[in-house]
């Protein structure tokens, strides 16, 4: 074997280490939590009571169904509120691009408690009006998942020249709202549905705030059951676990597609 | 409505755009008649530009009037103004296929999806892209995107085509290319143009006028020759093509120098001292070891070689003659030349 060969190996095979420390890292807590959530007892065997009891266990199905709601109104409040604010942005007023970058990153640079006693009398005046909905969270939400859906859409922003095409779509006859729908969302659609993707898997994920305003989502009833039925809290949390990582792996998947499709095409 | 309004098919009238203190546009008036080609040329931030954009809609303007085939556009949306406009930077809809783009324009206008397809197929075939028909732009050269961008534009059959230095992003064999072929299917369709562009070769190769633009503003438009020949401004006579500045005593409209006598150009100091803008091609060399003036370099360029010469007072004057001269003057001859009877633009010291 040649000196440069003995390299290569030698390269190859510390990428391999790393990939599989870090695979071992990320993985460990997953095996465990199934291990944990299938075990029959301190005598062994295994059992798939736990997830069984998903269903029955009390008010946990209609937290589920709350915590996808609230997924549900924040990726309506990304498709509204944020995408045509950054496209406008991005090709009527540029020099208020960064105001906006600051505006939208400023949730991650508040404590979540901080958040909480901020808006706790606003949610005292909410509640008056819309009833103490849990889905009332969806409000803090949207604010919670603007950092990282901004990031998501403005890299697809800058990937493309939107200003150009919207010219172009303009010079062509295309009214402001054909020209976003029809040139500028298509082309910034992978950006898109990656914030919609991790706004889900943040709703999802989200403790602190519900907990603290006293809302029975997802995550605060896993955690009550937690301290009564630890397999099934575990078997829920590695379900919603793994339903998350679907969702984010569903983002290259439907890149590739696309271009697949070019390609073919 | 006057016979003079009826004859153009634009009319830019004292156009006015300001940024900050910057004004781009400066009481800018220009006609461009129907089926004419005029290039702008100018530096960069001469508002060249910006007058294109004003025509597209895309700019809005402080004060002045757009008029297209009789009909005052000012205040009117980019979207209903009918332009058809090649970009600079590609500009194909990256998700649509090149027949999808070609469409796009006709789509808005709601043309029937049969008509869509022949009409694109046919402005495919004018660029010589029917093959290409169905891939997306990130399977195209440059060049292809380009012509795809131009028949997108012809698509429509726009009032005024607007090519906004299609050319730039492209390399020199395909920009000399793509020129012969924007200019053939111009010539082709009978569009009004209107094409904006920094680089002089390109300008002069391709428009019916060129315009030539400083500071906001039209400083001359001409046919190419007589704009290169008859240049009514020192910025012009200097910013197309090349000249060599040499001193010269300017006598009732003659300019004297280095023994030689030549007109001047209207719009030249008429008497006293000037500074002469000598054509490269103007002047020529003899060998000669009694001169005094001393070749520095020489240069091939196809049919052409290029010396530039090197006088006693340090003045350097470029000198154009055909190759098969290149040999003879080398760096280090002297050599004495004379300047042919051809008017030169002398502008004041």
């Amino acid at each position: 074997m040649d000196k440069v060969t003995l390299g290569h190996a030698i390269r190859n095979s510390w990428r391999w280490l790393i990939l599989a420390i870090v695979g071992l890292y990320l993985l460990l807590p997953i095996v465990s939590m199934a291990d944990f959530s299938t075990r029959a007892g301190i005598d062994g065997g295994r059992t798939l009571d736990a997830w069984r009891a998903i269903p029955s266990a009390p008010g946990l199905i209609d937290s589920v169904i709350v915590s996808l709601q609230l997924a549900v109104l924040a990726v309506i409040g990304i498709l509204v509120l944020l995408v045509p604010t950054m496209i406008w942005v991005y090709i009527r007023i540029p020099k208020l691009r960064r105001t906006l970058e600051v505006l939208c990153l400023l949730p991650l640079a508040i404590p979540a408690i901080v958040l909480v006693v901020g808006i706790a009398p606003l949610y005292r005046s909410l509640s008056q009006v819309f009833g103490s909905s849990p889905l009332s969270l969806a409000f803090v939400y949207v604010i919670l998942t603007f950092p990282f859906a901004y990031r998501a859409i403005d890299g697809s922003l800058r990937s493309v020249d939107v200003h150009t095409l919207s010219e172009a779509a303009r010079t062509l006859g295309a009214s402001w709202p054909r020209t976003i729908l029809g040139v500028v969302i298509p082309n910034i659609k992978t950006g898109i549905l990656g914030a919609c993707v991790i706004s889900i898997a943040l709703v999802l994920g989200e403790f602190t705030i519900a907990s603290l305003l006293n809302y029975e989502t997802m995550q605060v009833v896993i955690n009550l059951l937690g301290k009564r039925e630890g397999t099934i809290s575990v078997a829920v949390s590695l379900a919603a676990l793994v339903f998350a990582f679907v969702l984010l792996v569903m983002i290259p998947t439907s890149r590739n597609n696309s271009k697949q499709a070019e390609v073919n095409s | 409505m006057s016979d003079h309004v009826t004859e153009q098919a634009v009319e830019l009238k004292n156009l006015r755009r300001s940024f900050g203190s910057v004004l781009a546009l400066n009481d800018f008036s220009l006609d461009i008649a129907p089926g004419e080609l005029v290039a702008l040329l100018g530096p960069s931030g001469c508002g060249k530009t910006t007058a294109l954009r004003a025509l597209a809609g895309l700019q809005d303007l402080d004060s002045g009037n757009i008029i297209v085939k009789g009909k005052d556009i000012t205040n009117l949306r980019a979207s209903k103004r009918g332009m058809g406009m090649v970009f600079q930077a590609y500009s194909l809809f990256p998700h649509m296929t090149a027949l999808e783009n070609v469409q796009y324009g006709l789509r808005m206008q709601s043309v029937s999806k049969t008509q869509r397809q022949s009409r694109g197929m046919e402005m495919l075939e004018l660029v010589g892209l029917t093959e290409q028909s169905q891939r997306y732009p990130h399977q195209m050269s440059g060049g292809q995107q380009q012509r795809v961008a131009l028949a997108r534009a012809l698509a429509i059959a726009p009032a005024v085509l607007l090519l906004d230095e299609p050319l730039s992003a492209l390399d020199a064999k395909v920009r000399s290319q793509l020129r012969d072929e924007i200019r053939r299917i111009q010539l082709e369709v009978g569009t009004t143009t209107l094409f904006v562009t920094h680089d002089q070769e390109e300008a002069l190769g391709i428009a019916d006028r060129v315009g030539v633009m400083e500071s906001g503003q039209l400083e001359q438009i001409a046919a190419p020759a007589a704009l290169y020949e008859q240049p009514a401004s020192a910025f012009v006579a200097e910013f197309v093509g090349q000249t060599s500045p040499m001193l010269c005593e300017v006598i009732n409209g003659r300019a004297h120098m280095l023994g030689c006598t030549v007109p001047t150009l209207p719009g030249s100091v008429q008497t006293g001292p000037a500074i002469a803008l000598l054509r490269p091609e103007n002047i020529s060399l003899v060998h000669d070891p009694a001169a005094t003036a001393r070749v520095i370099s020489s240069s091939f360029l196809g049919s052409l070689c290029r010396v530039i010469v090197e006088l006693p007072d340090g003045t350097l004057v470029t000198a154009q003659m055909g190759s098969e001269l290149v040999g003879s003057f080398a760096p280090g001859n002297t050599v004495s030349f004379r300047v042919s009877d051809q008017p030169v633009f002398a502008k004041p010291i």
